[in-house]
């Protein structure tokens, strides 16, 4: 695997680092860590650089990590790019609801870094 | 009829952040229920298993339980997250500014002297976390009810009310020797 250059969506400061070390703890080799505090801020930032993997919180502010993936996914450049939403919106609609607005997977906080290394793992093998 | 929760310093400052069409965070000040409705049966307790597992899971760290829920605590922090759906109420926790930094810090992996700035912001999100564990573990609420963000609120010199009369669960817990409790006021 390359290093990874990953986008962090969460309007929590706190949580957005918090992702990044269990990433780290995870043994992801990651090389560039970009931030972004919304959906709209995180579009922007996906514009603008060549993402490996986001991880996207749901409930935000001026726009939400679900409309982020779905306006994300029309964007020719960044189709490929795995999105796993970390949320603390565990029902089985929401799982569906985010699938289909193009996430590749789900993370239900809390979590610990080896559910982060169960999900993303296997997305940056893919 | 409502009974102050904190007294004691001047000034309070409030840190609002709803989420459009979110509920108003409010919280009210009775006794926790002793004897709950049949319909919340066992919600105290999946209060206090929703909590313990977010502090475990975060910070690596065993709550201990206390007796006296209804005792009023004198917090310098208040976390308030409501839930609008099938279910309509608002999840608080409180404690000490102590508590709160070390809080922060365990969240962060960091030393207390460097988390002033991430203090709001980690408790917040773990009166988040605590509501969607909750939410998660009772049937029918996971997709029933939305969360909003978190409010946070630091200061003493402040009471919170209900202004519904709904049912109320508390649970108080030693965290490194500080007092924490959770409380969900269920309006509708």
């Amino acid at each position: 695997m390359k290093p990874a250059c990953v986008l962090i969506v969460d309007d929590s400061s706190v949580m957005r680092k918090i992702v990044e070390r269990s990433l780290r703890q995870a043994g992801l080799d990651v090389q560039k860590v970009l931030e972004a505090s919304n959906g709209s801020e995180a579009l922007n930032v996906a514009r603008e650089h060549s993402l490996d993997l986001i991880l996207s919180d749901i409930n935000m502010p001026l726009m939400d990590g679900l409309e982020f993936v779905r306006q994300l996914r029309s964007l020719e450049s960044a189709q490929h790019i795995p999105v796993i939403m970390i949320t603390t919106e565990a029902g089985e609609a929401h799982v569906v609801q985010a699938l289909s607005c193009g996430a590749s997977g789900y993370i239900r906080k809390p979590f610990t870094p080896e559910q982060i290394k169960e999900r993303v793992i296997p997305l940056l093998r893919g | 009829m409502d009974q102050e929760l904190n007294a004691g310093q001047q000034h309070v400052q409030i840190h609002l952040s709803v989420r459009a069409g979110g509920p108003p965070a409010r919280a009210a000040a009775k006794p926790s229920s002793a004897t709950p409705s049949a319909k919340h049966a066992g919600w105290r307790e999946i209060l206090a298993i929703a909590t313990a597992e977010v502090f475990e899971i975060m910070m690596g760290t065993a709550l201990v339980g206390l007796q006296d829920e209804n005792q009023p605590i004198l917090a310098d922090f208040t976390a308030m997250v409501g839930i609008a759906g099938s279910l309509c109420g608002v999840v608080v926790l409180q404690t000490s500014a102590a508590a709160a930094r070390r809080i922060a810090a365990k969240m962060l992996g960091c030393d207390e002297a460097d988390v002033s700035e991430n203090v709001q912001d980690a408790f917040g999100e773990v009166c988040n976390m605590v509501a969607g564990s909750f939410k998660a573990k009772v049937a029918g609420l996971a997709d029933g009810c939305a969360l909003s963000v978190p409010t946070v609120i630091s200061g003493k010199d402040y009471a919170l009310h209900s202004l519904a009369n709904g049912e109320r669960f508390r649970v108080s817990f030693s965290f490194e020797d500080n007092p924490l409790s959770v409380t969900l006021d269920v309006h509708s």
